[in-house]
This record gives C-alpha cells, structure tokens and sequence, in this order.
C-alpha cells in the first residue's frame, strides 16, 4: 500500500507554489505537512484528493494513478478540509448520516450514535447544527474518522477550533488508525504521537526557499 | 448508484422543507411577473389572448434562473459540494438528483399554479390543459440547462445576474416550442403533437447530457 | 522538412514566431479586402435580378463578417477543446483571443444587416430568422467574454468558459431551427430558398476576396490579442522581463 508522488509542481495564478515535489507514504506512516501561509499546503492536499489537477506530476495509488482509478481511490480516501460540511439546517445527527452515506458507510444508527457519543456530543444528536460552536461543528465532521474505513486520511488543519479535551482525543484517533496499518497526512502546528508508526515530515517552505536560494 | 440518488434527493427535500418560504419566494415571483403584464400592455380580452402564451413562458424563464443561484451554492459554502466531488460514486448521478429536487421545488409548483394565469389571461380550458403540459415538460429542460450555468458561475460575485445573461439564450428554443404550443391550442384544426415531441426530444437530450456537463462544470469550479 | 508543431506551443515560442507573421497577415487583409471591394464596386452590375438596386452592395462587408462570425465561433470551440484535451495553456488563450474578434464581426454583421434591412425592407431590424440568429450567437459571445472575465482564477477561467464555449455549439443549430421555423406543423413548406444560387460569378468574386481579406485580418488581430495576453500572462517569467518592448 503506496501513495507515491512524482515530480509534482502546482502553480496559482502566476505563483509557483512548488516544483519537482516528490515523497513517498507507507502504511503506518503518517506525514506532517509543514509551510507558511501560502506555502501551497491546502493545494497539496487538494491535488492529492484529485480535486485540483497538478500542473506538471504525477500521484500514484498502489503504483497506478488516481486519475484512472476515481471511484476505487475515492473510496479508499477520507478529506476533510477547512470546511465541514455540515448544514445548519439539519440535526447534528442527520448530518452525521447523510455524510457517512454519501461516503459509502452502511453503519447502523447505534454506530453513529456512539460515534457521536466518542466524539464528545452526548445528547446533541438532535439539536440543529445552527445552533451548534465552531468547536462542535467540526467535532461533528470528525465523527466520521470513527466510522469511516477509508485507509488514507487527508486532513488540512483538523485541530483548528477544536478545545484541548478534543485535541487530546483527536490525536489518539489519528494514533490509533497509523498504528493500526493507515496512513494519514496532515497539515498542522500540533505534534502527533505514535506509539508503532513513523512521523515523516514535509516542508513545503523549505523547498521554496531552497530554490530561492539556489536562484539567488 | 441508485442509493446515491436517493439519498441526496431526499435531503436536499428536507432541507427545503426546513424553509419553506424559499419555495414560496420563486411562486410569487412568477406570479407578480404574471400579474405585471397586463397592466403594462393592456387588459382588453384579445390582447391577454394574444400576448398570455409568450407572458407565461419569460415568467417561467426569469422565475428558473432566479432560482438557479440555489442549486448549488450552499452546498459549495459550506464544504458539502467538496464531498459530494469525493464520494465514491459519480457526480453526475448527484447532480442529476440535486436536479430533480431543485424541479420538484421550483419548477412543479409553476406547473401546478398555472391553472391561475389562464384565469387570468381568460384562456379556454383546452388551452389551460395544453400550458399545463408544456411547463411540465418544459421547465425541467430550463433546470437541466440552467444547472450548467449555475455550476461555471458558483461562488463568482454577481454570479446571479452573470448565470442568467449566460443561460437567458440557451432557453430560447424551450420558450419558442412551448409558447408555440399554447398559441396554436387556441386556434382550430392544428396539431400539437410536433410540439410536444419536439419539446420530448429536448427533454431526452438534456438528460442524458446536462448531468455529465453540469458535473464537469462544478470539478472546474472546486479547483 | 518535419515541423516540430509542439515546440510552438510553448508561449515563448509562439510569441515570437506570431510576431513575425502578424505583418504579412495584415498586407494580406488590407489587399485582398481592398481587391474584393473594388472589385464589387466597379465589376459588378448595378442591380440583381430580383430588383435590388446599388445598395445591395453591402453584401461584400455583410456576408464575410456573416461567415467570419460563425467560422470564428468554431475556431473558438476548436482552441477550447484542444485545450481542455490537451491541457494547453496556449490554446485557452487562442480561445480567448477568437471570441472578441467573433464578437466584433458579429456586431458588423448585425449593424450591415440592419443598414441592408433599411435599405430593403424598410426597416432597421426585422425579426428575420438569421439576424435573430445573428443576436443570439452575439449574446452568446457576450456571455463567453462576461463568464471569463468575471473569474479572476485564469485557469479556472480558460476551463469554464471552454465549457460554456462547447454548450453553445450544441445549441446554437436547435436556435436557429426554432428561430427559422417556431411552427414545427408548417416548417416544410416555409423552408428558405437560398440566396446563394444563381448568383452573378463578379458578385461571387468580389464576396470572396473580401471574405478572404476579413479571414486574414482575424488572423492578424487574433495573433496580436495572443500577444497581449501571453505578456500578461507570463509577466513574471525571465523571457518576459528580457524582452525590449517591455522594457
């Protein structure tokens, strides 16, 4: 189990976010994506999931691209980006069920409802997600960590807005699923322990200034 | 897949069930539309005649791409949109059901309100029945098309005057057929039948094609 | 001799090689439009046969902006799908370019129809089944320019209006049958003799050649456009800033 990346380069506008990216990711791997604001991370990520097209490079899932394997990649992926999905005009619970539907998880609502009991919102399952705290919302998208079976995770800044309880639990959850044979990427400012899997670590300004330097 | 389809269907119903004055904003607007009219051109019996089958049809357009600008853009707001492009299923079937629903709220109740413009335009029943039948068939080819629009216009600012200049023309020949048909229902001895196989023949080829295009059109627009 | 035609895709490339041919473009278009109008003002007759007299003249500016419209919209479709194809910068901007100029001449078109339609019929605008056309495919070129300007992301922009540009190809032919023809149960009786039979060979000629000459100026006019949007676009690259009209 491989996602390899090849000679990636991503522009935006007329800024080259990075060129020549290429890493690799293993089971039990988990890689820390670090860079400044505008360093190109939630780009990165983004091109990773397939929903923005690289401008040179190649993203390889079991040694086969992601563009010829759509459906197979996407079911085998989880992306949570900076937005949570979640409508205010549903309860706390329905979102839960139609995000884990749409996903292709066919869990019982007893599952969701331990999920959301996990996830630290007990007896919120009814409540509209209006009227719910930032830190609830996204607790809510993270729900779906628990009971999603994808293997690779793809998380752009989970923790933001999230209390040091959630914090806490949030890192166990990434812990437990790198221990347990998953792979997970990540772009944050907190540490993640593990106790049997390997933090790698990718700086995108790194790269930048390299290339800065070497131009100089 | 079918799964897929009923899932989005049905809650994008709920959602619109939650707030319901949404679907009432689109009905009185065709209404007012309707009701505007008449006073402007005149209200003597030849004229309302005369001028109701096209009247009924630009309100049914303006009434469709008004609401064109929710089709989409919570979903795109909120993150939703990110998730359906990642779900293991393809696009298209989702859209074609965000399609159907976003019909069912906006276009339907059109249909189902219309009896009261030919009241007002003192229509024959025949040419009532007739109206009744092309919005039905028509005003889900004006969401099938104008869901493109929606989709390349997602999240611009003054994207809703922008999808209407784009999708405004594209609606024309709909308009032409189906005012057409209501036009010839009031004179003696024609036939229909041409209208609304032609009207059909529209309807099967923006199912087959809106959906797919639609689809490649919000993958642009989430890069 | 084996062209390398990838190597023009390259912006850098295609500036300069664009650069050398846009003059040669621009004699060709001043000649052959000069050649066609003197031709149809001096070698033709005075009147055609169903009695138009001097005025219908203006059929050697309408008909080529007519057929330099519609070719453009095709071209315009061509670039925008070698681009979504093939992912190619250049051609997105090759698209771009084409839809002001298509514009451009489909206006002319619809101002000589309408100077042609005073003259004729009697009147400025007739909602004659081709003119009606002829507003739609502009405000279909409008919508085109408007969707592209309005998204400030260019990649976003090339690919949106791309699609947009295709979705207009499939509908402007079931346009024109309901603008030709808005009463399915009579169509084949109303079916339009076409103009273009029977026509005088100096008539023809002069249409030709100011056909020709509105061809070659699109090719210069697009090609400059090009420029200009190659230089904007790649204003921070080393070939750019070295560039001595820049500087």
């Amino acid at each position: 189990m491989t996602l390899e990346v090849k000679n990636l380069q991503c522009i935006r506008g007329d800024r080259e976010l990075f060129t020549d990216l290429s890493f690799q990711l293993e089971a039990k791997q988990l890689l820390m994506l670090e860079g400044k604001n505008g360093s190109g991370k939630t780009t990165l990520l983004r091109a990773l999931c397939g929903l923005y097209e690289p401008d040179v490079g190649e993203i390889l899932w079991h040694g086969k691209s992601i563009k010829k394997q759509d459906e197979l990649y996407r079911r085998e992926l989880f992306y949570l980006g900076h937005l949570n999905a979640i409508k205010p005009d549903l309860t706390v619970f329905e979102n839960l069920r139609f995000n884990t539907q749409l996903a292709g998880g066919l869990e019982t609502d007893d599952a969701l409802m331990q999920a959301l009991d996990a996830i630290g919102l007990f007896a919120f399952e009814d409540f509209p997600a209006s009227q719910l705290s930032q830190g609830q919302k996204r607790r809510v998208a993270l729900a779906r960590l628990l009971l999603t079976k994808a293997t690779l995770w793809v998380l752009d800044e989970p923790f933001v807005a999230l209390d040091a309880a959630a914090v806490v639990l949030l890192q166990s959850i990434i812990a437990d699923h790198v221990d347990k044979g998953g792979m997970v990427i990540l772009t944050t400012h907190q540490e993640v322990s593990l106790i049997k899997g390997e933090v790698k670590r990718l700086s995108l300004t790194a790269l930048t200034e390299n290339r800065e330097s070497l131009n100089a | 897949m079918l799964n897929v389809f009923w899932l989005l269907l049905k809650r994008d119903l709920l959602l619109a069930l939650r707030r319901r004055s949404e679907i009432f904003t689109v009905l009185f607007f065709f209404l007012v539309v309707i009701s505007l009219f008449p006073l402007g051109v005149g209200t003597e019996d030849k004229t309302l005649k005369q001028i109701a089958p096209g009247v009924v049809w630009i309100a049914a357009l303006l009434a469709s791409t008004l609401a064109l600008d929710r089709l989409f853009s919570s979903d795109f707001s909120d993150g939703t949109l990110e998730q359906l492009a990642l779900a293991p299923q393809s696009l298209s079937i989702m859209v074609l059901a965000k399609m159907v629903a976003h019909w069912l709220l906006t276009g339907l109740p059109l249909v189902l309100i219309s009896p009261l413009v030919g009241l007002f335009y003192h229509l024959p029943n025949d040419s009532m029945v007739v109206m009744m039948l092309v919005l039905l068939i028509g005003t889900p080819i004006l969401s099938m098309i104008g869901a493109i629009g929606a989709a390349l216009t997602l999240g611009l600012r003054g994207g809703g005057v922008l999808v209407s200049l784009l999708v405004l023309p594209f609606y024309l020949p709909v308009m032409v057929y189906g005012s057409g048909a209501i036009a010839s229902s009031m004179l003696e001895g024609l036939s229909l039948q041409p209208y609304f196989l032609l009207l059909g023949a529209f309807a099967l080829l923006a199912i087959v094609f809106s959906p797919w295009a639609t689809a490649a059109a919000l993958k642009i627009s989430l890069e | 001799m084996k062209i390398n035609w990838f190597k023009y895709a390259a912006p850098l490339n295609f500036y300069s090689l664009a650069g050398k041919v846009i003059p040669f473009f621009w004699v060709a278009a001043i000649a052959l439009t000069a050649f066609g109008l003197y031709w149809g003002f001096f070698k033709t007759p005075d009147s055609l046969e169903n009695g138009m007299k001097e005025y219908y003249r203006i059929i050697f500016v309408h008909l080529g902006s007519v057929w330099m419209a519609m070719w453009l919209y095709i071209m315009m479709v061509f670039w925008a799908l070698v681009g979504l194809v093939f992912n190619t910068k250049l051609s997105y901007m090759m698209a771009s370019a084409t839809s002001i100029t298509g514009a451009l001449l489909t206006v002319v078109a619809l101002a000589t129809g309408a100077i042609w339609g005073k003259t004729s019929w009697g009147t400025w605008w007739d909602w004659d089944p081709k003119l009606t056309t002829f507003l739609i495919l502009l405000f279909i070129y409008i919508g085109y320019i408007a969707l592209q300007s309005a998204i400030d992301d260019t990649r976003r922009s090339d690919k949106a209006s791309a699609v947009l540009a295709l979705v207009g190809l499939a509908l402007v032919p079931v346009i024109y049958s309901a603008v030709n023809c808005p009463d399915p149960t009579q169509c084949s009786s109303l079916h339009q003799e076409s103009s273009m039979k029977n026509i005088e060979p100096n008539i023809m000629r002069g249409i030709i050649f100011t056909t020709l000459g509105f061809w070659m100026y699109s090719f210069a006019a697009i090609l400059m456009r090009v420029r200009n949007i190659i230089l904007q676009r790649e204003r921070n690259t080393t070939w750019v800033s070295k560039l001595k009209e820049v500087n």
